[in-house]
């Protein structure tokens, strides 16, 4: 089974008289520990897509299987809850809250997750300890550089140990140097297991992943890099490391 | 979500935005103050008011022509019923469940004088040897007046310490005469000081025998003797009361020739219906304190509702993020009616404090007793957290029905 099974989605928007199709006719299979970029110009239909991936929105026709799960049923608590435990986001603005110190915006999820106290401070020191940001854990945002807010939103992201984490233009907000220390952060998350998906319009952060979507018009045109096999085995996203890709295939139109 | 973790994230709220937050809450704190204070000032006025009617006399009943209340009363009516009489007196006195009984004659004097000094607005009454005991007055020195000076018709008087510090400021009073009416009065006693009862000083009266007023005041006007001649009984007992009430009314009956048809043509007072009509007038203050703090209460809640939904709309982003990371509609709409309820929670526990405080100081600096009953305290902030309650939900169930990728894109 894969991790993520779409099948011909569609989102179309009624403006006025005439109808869009912000997605048309999307098909993407993506199998647990990849690392994935999805890439495309603005009003390529990739935002939509990474919003149904990452359950925040559903399409309007389609199906979109979660771990074999149909999410276009689920209620709107069911998508909270999927979100909370499977997903993790990591946003071009960072969005951390400004009035939470960096231990209380990495710990937000674990509360949603009803998660107590104790298990809260073990976990968030040790994702802050991942990140890099131990010695930060009680400035407030507003503290804190542009690389390290992206770093406590990937602690946060990183929390609930999710199935995949979903990272919007992630270096879209910084200068190239702490870019590229993002991009190593994310290298070694992937390395470590981790199911990644990029979504950017940046060819060089997308050269990162191991397979590359192209996107436009609401469909995909083009896929750079391996599908690799069905991963035997479905271990946690920080447990053992997957073996390494195989080399990239020539560029060949997917679906 | 947990619920000390929904409170925790709630108290960040406000901690970004204290004077806002205060300011928000000043129309709750301002509402419960209100009711708290006002609430203790009754609760004070009424230990006053309690002990002042104890201060007219234990188990006492007056008989007038007509009671003062709180019904309609015909003036044309009354003013053609028939005095009572010191025979009515005599008779009552004899009745089982009575055990003395005063006549009363009134009369209110615009002032008294002596030696240049002058007091003014002092009631003379004429009464007999029971009256210190019925009337529940204490001599402070000399004398009050005896049986004898009633069938003597003497002319003696007993003054109270209104008439004692105006008169005779820095002299015994004992001996002195006095010209009261068309009479002069040497005076016998000086009572106890007893204070005023409903705004009313009990000490600005001069006593004299009943026998003697009407030679002194032959034609009483005035408001004292627009109910003309009164009897004040005590009844045996306070258990004995209302046994004493009934034989007085069925003596009264017979003796002013009333068939069964016919409606009293006299009046009476107990203690209980003087703090019926205290109870009435105190009511009334009650609803119209509810009322304002009703009002109060909602203006405060609207100041919450206003400044929630400004929140909502600042924290749209917030809220978009908090979908994503897991947050379900309902974690958000508790979140900001757990908000909401701490803001008005708080205003109202404010409000507590402070009515206290006043309760407090009027205590201190007045001789009422404010202080505020238990119950208040947490009906004060009850209903301000019921208030939070009620002007949460809309904004709350605003920021809950969010569109997540919407929020997010908001700045």
């Amino acid at each position: 089974m894969s991790l993520i099974e779409a099948r011909s989605l569609y989102k179309t928007y009624e403006l006025g008289a005439h109808k869009l199709n912000a997605l048309d006719g999307v098909s993407l299979t993506i199998e647990q520990g990849e690392y994935i970029a999805i890439m495309g110009p603005s009003g390529s239909g990739k935002s939509t897509l990474m919003h149904i991936i990452g359950c925040l929105d559903t399409p309007t026709s389609g199906q979109y299987l979660f771990k074999g799960r149909d999410i276009t049923s689920l209620s709107d608590l069911e998508l909270a809850r999927l979100r909370n435990a499977e997903i993790g986001f990591v946003f071009q603005s960072f969005n951390l809250l400004a009035r939470l110190s960096t231990f209380r915006n990495v710990e937000m999820p674990m509360m949603y997750a009803g998660r107590n106290r104790s298990e809260r401070e073990h976990k968030v020191s040790a994702a802050l300890e991942r990140v890099g940001l131990s010695g930060r854990r009680n400035n407030r945002p507003n503290e804190l550089s542009g690389g390290e807010m992206q770093r406590v939103a990937i602690a946060r992201a990183l929390i609930n140990e999710p199935a995949i984490i979903l990272a919007d233009e992630p270096t879209g907000n910084l200068d190239s140097r702490t870019g590229v220390e993002i991009m190593k952060l994310f290298d070694d998350l992937a390395q470590q297991g981790n199911t990644l998906i990029l979504v950017t319009h940046d060819a060089g952060v997308a050269r990162h992943a191991r397979r590359i979507v192209h996107m436009a018009d609401g469909r995909i045109d083009l896929t750079v890099g391996a599908n690799p096999a069905p991963a035997e085995s479905l271990a946690g996203p920080l447990g053992s490391a997957q073996s390494p890709s195989p080399a990239p295939r020539p560029l060949t139109p997917d679906s | 979500m947990k619920f000390l973790d929904l409170i925790r994230t709630a108290l960040a709220g406000f901690r970004a935005h204290k004077l806002r937050a205060f300011l928000t809450v000043l129309g709750i704190v301002i509402g419960v103050m209100t009711v708290i204070s006002i609430l203790s000032l009754i609760q004070g006025m009424n230990a006053s008011v309690e002990k002042q009617i104890q201060s007219l006399g234990s188990n006492t009943i007056l008989v007038a022509k007509a009671t003062f209340g709180m019904g309609q009363i015909d003036v044309e009516e009354i003013s053609k019923r028939k005095d009572l009489t010191v025979e009515d007196a005599e008779a009552i006195a004899q009745l089982p469940a009575v055990k003395m009984v005063s006549p009363v004659r009134s009369r209110q004097l615009g002032s008294v004088r002596y030696r240049g000094r002058k007091a003014t607005q002092v009631e003379v009454d004429g009464v007999n040897a029971d009256y210190e005991l019925v009337g529940n007055y204490l001599v402070e020195s000399g004398r009050f007046i005896t049986r004898d000076d009633y069938l003597r018709r003497a002319s003696v008087c007993v003054i109270g310490s209104y008439v004692v510090d105006n008169l005779f400021p820095n002299e015994d009073p004992i001996g002195k005469q006095l010209s009261l009416g068309n009479s002069r009065f040497v005076i016998i006693g000086v009572l106890q000081q007893k204070g005023s009862f409903l705004g009313q000083s009990m000490d600005a009266v001069i006593f004299i025998p009943f026998t003697t007023f009407e030679l002194s005041f032959p034609k009483a006007v005035g408001p004292g003797s627009w109910f003309g001649m009164q009897i004040q009984v005590m009844a045996r007992s306070t258990e004995q009361i209302d046994k004493a009430v009934d034989q007085i009314r069925e003596l009264l009956r017979r003796r002013r020739g009333l068939t069964f048809d016919k409606p009293d043509n006299f009046g009476m007072h107990t203690q209980e219906q003087i703090r019926d009509i205290y109870r009435n007038i105190t009511g009334v203050a009650f609803i119209v304190m509810i009322a304002v703090a009703a009002i109060s209460l909602l203006v405060g809640g609207i100041g919450i509702m206003n400044i929630m939904l400004v929140s909502v709309t600042e924290r749209t982003k917030e809220i978009g993020l908090r979908k994503a990371i897991g947050a379900s509609s309902q974690n958000i709409l508790l979140q900001f009616l757990t908000e909401a309820v701490i803001l008005s929670g708080i205003g109202g526990l404010i409000g507590v404090g402070l009515g206290l405080g006043i309760a407090g100081i009027v205590s201190a600096v007045t001789p009422l007793k404010a202080a505020a009953p238990i119950w208040t305290i947490f009906l004060g902030f009850g209903f301000s957290a019921v208030v939070g309650i009620f002007f949460g939900i809309y904004p709350a169930n605003r920021a809950a029905r969010l569109n997540p990728i919407q929020a997010l894109r908001c700045e």
